[in-house]
C-alpha cells in the first residue's frame, strides 16, 4: 500500500468542511452496522465499523484488495460464521432487530447473497431457481415464482425454452444472472452482491448493472466492487473502506465529485489501489 | 563450460530422456498386455463353455459332462446384494459424517482406521465373520458371506465418499446456505448430489473387488451344490467354485472354472457399463 496513506491506521476523523450534507436523509434505514469489530483469529480484520444500508437503494462498499469490504458484506447476512476462528463484537440490526440474536436460515432467507463467481447447483436452470423455494417450504405455484424471478433477472427470454438443461450449459454471465434470480425467488428484503461482475467479461457486467437498477424497487442491494465505474454507475451511495476501517460514506455523486478525505479523493482519481 | 562439452551434456541429458520415456512406456505396455492376456486366456480356455446351460442348470454329478453354475451365478448376485446392504450406507453415511461433521482428531483416527481395515488380508476378515456369525448361528449361511465382504466394501466407500465430498467446491455450500438452507439441507441436497458420481464409481470399484473375493467365503457362505433357499444356508458362489473346480481333478470342471472366471468377469464389466449409463445422464459439475 501507498506510504502516503500511513494515516489509514486511524478512522477518518469526520469531515473538515461543513459542505457535508447526510446521505441518509430522508432514508429509511434498512441495515444498521453499529460499531462492529471483526476478527479473523486474531487479526483484526474490521474495526469499528458503522454503516447504514438504507431501504431501496443501491449502496456499493469500495476500496482495495483486502481492506475488508466482503468481510464487511458476508457479516451482514452471517454468512462469516463459515470461517471457524472468526468472531464478531458490535451490532448489526436488520429492521431495527440484531440479526445475531435471529434464527440463521431466516436471516439469510431474508438478506440473500450473490457471490464473486457464478455458483449455480449442479440441476437444471429451473431447479436452481426453485432451490430456496423448496428449501423454504413455499406453498405456492414454484413454476410461477420461477418465472417470475427469472424475468426480474433479466434472464428469461434467454432461458424460457431451456429450463430443463444444465445451468452449467448457459454462459458465464447468464449463470451469474441465473444466481441472481436463485437469491431473489426467495423475496429477499437485502440482497448483498460480492463483487458479482469481477469473473465476466464487459457486456455481461453491463447487463448485470442495468439490472441491479432495476432491482432497488424490490429489495434494498449493498455491492462490493473494486471496479469504481461500477459503483458511480450504479449505486445511490458509496462507502469507501480502507485497511479494515470505514473512511467515508457519502452519496455515490458527492464521493465521486468532491471526496471530503484525502485518502478517498486519492483512491479515486488512482493513486493506489 | 565449452561448446563441445554443452553438446556432449545434452547428448547425454537426451539419452536418459529416451531411456526412461521407453520404460514408462514398456511399463504400460506390460500392464495392459497382462490385463488382455488374462481375458484372452479366459475366454480361450472357458468361452466354449459359456452356454445357455451354464446360466439354467445345475452343476451336474462328477463324471457327468454339461450342467451348469446358476445357482453360484445367483449366489454371487446375493452375496453381492447382502454385502451392499451392509456396505454402502455404512460407507457412505459414515463418509458424510468424517468430511462434513468430523473435528480434525476423529476424522485421522477414521482415516487410519478405515486404512488399516483395508489392508487386513480378506481371510482374516473371514475368520471374523466365521467367528461372530458361523460359530453363533452353527451353520454357514449367505448371511456371513454377505457380511464378511460388506465389512471389505466399507473401507474404500468410506474414504471415497469422504475425498468426494471434501472436493466439492465451498462456493456450492455457501450458495446453499446462503438461501437459507440448514447445513443438513445442504449435505443432502447439494453437496451429496454434486458427488454421486464419484461416490456411485467408488462403491462399484469395491463391489467389483468383493466380487471376486474367495477366502472369505471359504468358511462363511461356504459352498452349495444345490440352489439354496433365502439366505440362512450355504450357499455357491462363482470364487469359490473356480476354487474347487479348478483344483479338481477332471478336465471338463477345469473348462467350468475358467467359464465361471470369464462370468464373473463379465458380470463385473455389466454392472460397470449399466453404472456408466446411469452416470452419464443427469447434470454434471464441472471439474
Amino acid at each position: 500500500m501507498n506510504a502516503a496513506l500511513g494515516t489509514a491506521r486511524k478512522p477518518a476523523p469526520a469531515a473538515a468542511g461543513a459542505t457535508k450534507t447526510d446521505p441518509l436523509a430522508g432514508l429509511k434505514p434498512r441495515l444498521e452496522v453499529k460499531n462492529l469489530n471483526f476478527y479473523y483469529g486474531t487479526k483484526h480484520a474490521l474495526h469499528d465499523i458503522s454503516l447504514t444500508i438504507p431501504t431501496n437503494k443501491v449502496t456499493a462498499l469500495i476500496g482495495p484488495s483486502g481492506c475488508g469490504k466482503s468481510t464487511l458484506l458476508r457479516t451482514l447476512n452471517r454468512m462469516h460464521e463459515t470461517v471457524k476462528s472468526s468472531r464478531l463484537e458490535g451490532q448489526i440490526l436488520l429492521d431495527g432487530e440484531d440479526i445475531l440474536d435471529q434464527d440463521v436460515t431466516r436471516l439469510r432467507r431474508r438478506v440473500g447473497m450473490v457471490f464473486q463467481r457464478p455458483n449455480p447447483f449442479p440441476k437444471s436452470i429451473f431447479d436452481n431457481v426453485a432451490y430456496g423455494l423448496r428449501v423454504n417450504g413455499y406453498k405456492g405455484s414454484i413454476s410461477e415464482a420461477v418465472e417470475k424471478s427469472l424475468r426480474r433477472a433479466a434472464l428469461w427470454d434467454e432461458v424460457k425454452d431451456s429450463l430443463h438443461k444444465s445451468a452449467y450449459a448457459i454462459s458465464g454471465g447468464q449463470q451469474q444472472r441465473l444466481c441472481i434470480a436463485r437469491a431473489l425467488a426467495v423475496d429477499p428484503e437485502v440482497l448483498l452482491l460480492d463483487e458479482p461482475c469481477s469473473a465476466l467479461d464487459p457486456i455481461s457486467t453491463a447487463k448485470i448493472e442495468e439490472l441491479l437498477f432495476g432491482l432497488k424497487d424490490y429489495c434494498t442491494l449493498a455491492i462490493v466492487t473494486h471496479n469504481m465505474q461500477q459503483a458511480a454507475r450504479s449505486s445511490d451511495l458509496t462507502a469507501f473502506m480502507l485497511e479494515g476501517h470505514m473512511v467515508e460514506f457519502q452519496s455515490t455523486e458527492q464521493l465521486f465529485t468532491t471526496p471530503s478525505d484525502p485518502r478517498t479523493e486519492a483512491y479515486i482519481t488512482g493513486r493506489f489501489g | 563450460m565449452s561448446s563441445w562439452a554443452g553438446t556432449q551434456h545434452m547428448r547425454l541429458r537426451k539419452g536418459i530422456s529416451y531411456f526412461f520415456l521407453s520404460a514408462t512406456a514398456l511399463c504400460a505396455l506390460i500392464v495392459v498386455g497382462v490385463l488382455f492376456f488374462i481375458l484372452g486366456y479366459l475366454v480361450w480356455n472357458g468361452g466354449s463353455s459359456v452356454n445357455l446351460n451354464f446360466f439354467t442348470k445345475l452343476p451336474t454329478p462328477v463324471g457327468e459332462t454339461g450342467g451348469g453354475m446358476a445357482n453360484a451365478i445367483v449366489g454371487t448376485m446375493k452375496l453381492l446384494l447382502l454385502a451392499s446392504l451392509i456396505g454402502i450406507p455404512l460407507g457412505v453415511v459414515g463418509g458424510i459424517y468424517m468430511a462434513e461433521f468430523s473435528g480434525k482428531l476423529s476424522a485421522f483416527i477414521l482415516q487410519y482406521t478405515a486404512d488399516l481395515l483395508n489392508g487386513v488380508p480378506s481371510i482374516v476378515i473371514g475368520i471374523f465373520a466365521y467367528s461372530v456369525i458361523v460359530l453363533r448361528m452353527k451353520h454357514f449361511s449367505a448371511y456371513a458371506g454377505g457380511f464378511a465382504l460388506g465389512i471389505m466394501m466399507v473401507p474404500v466407500t468410506l474414504r471415497s465418499t469422504e475425498q468426494f465430498l471434501r472436493d466439492v467446491p465451498l462456493s456450492l455450500r455457501e450458495a446453499s446456505m446462503a438461501l437459507g438452507a440448514s447445513r443438513w439441507k445442504t449435505i443432502v441436497s447439494v453437496v451429496v448430489p454434486a458427488a454421486y458420481r464419484g461416490i456411485l464409481t467408488a462403491i462399484l470399484l469395491s463391489l467389483a473387488r468383493v466380487a471376486g473375493e474367495t477366502a472369505p467365503l471359504l468358511f462363511t457362505a461356504f459352498n452349495n451344490r444345490f440352489w439354496s433357499h433365502g439366505f440362512n444356508e450355504p450357499i455357491a458362489s462363482l470364487p469359490v467354485v473356480v476354487y474347487t473346480y479348478a483344483i479338481s481333478p477332471y478336465d471338463d470342471w477345469h473348462r467350468q472354472a475358467w467359464a465361471a472366471g470369464l462370468v464373473l468377469l463379465g458380470m463385473v464389466l455389466l454392472t460397470n457399463i449399466i453404472a456408466r449409463g446411469i452416470l452419464s445422464r443427469g447434470i454434471q459439475a464441472p471439474r
